[in-house]
């Protein structure tokens, strides 16, 4: 028999510091609040870029390596490439109301959904609490992330 | 086909408790939907979200999504989600008697 109970918490899992890596779990983070849902946002390695307050402007699809842009490895390559795709698949979002990161982050932060910053990584690339939107919360070491998540489900992108 | 009780008339509604027709909403049946979804007082801006809801779905033929709502019904976001905490174009849609917004932003 199916399990039907409903999902009342998530968290999620920012790894990834590509259009294509971060916008996912902001959408899934957004309709979880719409669902009544409660929602936490952890950022970790690469997926820092999306909250720092210099990168989250630029944060841009990657045309190497990605076989869903259906491009030859080295047309991907040439310069301004990954400029082009970005900005094609903004137009794309923005007809579809899917708001720019900056104005994504701010308005999941109004949903009342928690943004974290990964302690270890935040130490790796040498960054300070400063250097991240005033959305975040906090920077949290994964204790304190598996506490803020407890009696929830944990999901990884 | 589900139906409820709401101020003496039975309406139809499907399994998530959303109208079937909205045409049966009254605003008379508002304050009894609010209340099991746990909204006990319908204030001025919970109405200014219901009316917005129900006139979106009039001129468009779909409810708003909360992005939406933010950006053209005069609540923000934020407050949005303090009057409707367990999902403000979800909650608003069901009390405003019209199907559930379908966008995923």
């Amino acid at each position: 028999m199916a399990d039907s109970q409903p999902i009342e918490k998530v968290s999620i899992v920012i790894s990834k510091g590509s259009l294509e890596g971060v916008y996912p779990g902001l959408i899934m983070a957004n309709g979880a609040r719409a669902e009544g849902i409660e929602a936490n946002l952890f950022f970790t390695f690469f997926g820092l870029d999306a909250i720092h307050n210099k990168r989250i402007d630029r944060i841009k699809v990657a045309t190497v390596g990605n076989p869903g842009m259906h491009m030859a490895t080295i047309v991907g390559a040439l310069p301004g490439m990954s400029a082009i795709a970005t900005k094609m698949m903004s137009s794309k979002m923005a007809k579809l109301d899917i708001p720019p990161v900056r104005e994504f982050m701010e308005m999941i932060s109004d949903t009342g959904a928690g943004l974290y910053g990964c302690q270890a990584t935040v130490d790796m690339f040498g960054y300070t609490k400063d250097d991240f939107i005033p959305q975040v919360k906090d920077i949290i070491t994964v204790g304190e992330f598996y506490d803020a998540s407890a009696g929830g489900q944990i999901i990884f992108t | 086909m589900p139906t409820a009780t709401l101020d003496g008339v039975d309406v139809a509604v499907n399994e998530e408790g959303f109208f079937e027709n909205p045409e049966e909403w009254t605003e008379a049946m508002a304050a009894e939907i609010a209340k099991a979804e746990g909204i006990d007082k319908l204030t001025d801006r919970h109405w200014q979200v219901i009316l917005f809801m129900r006139n979106e779905f009039k001129t468009k033929g779909a409810g708003p999504s909360v992005r939406a709502l933010g950006k053209s019904s005069g609540v923000s976001v934020k407050e949005l989600y303090e009057l409707f905490p367990k999902g403000p174009a979800k909650t608003a849609a069901k009390i405003a008697g019209i199907p559930k917004p379908r966008g995923c932003v």
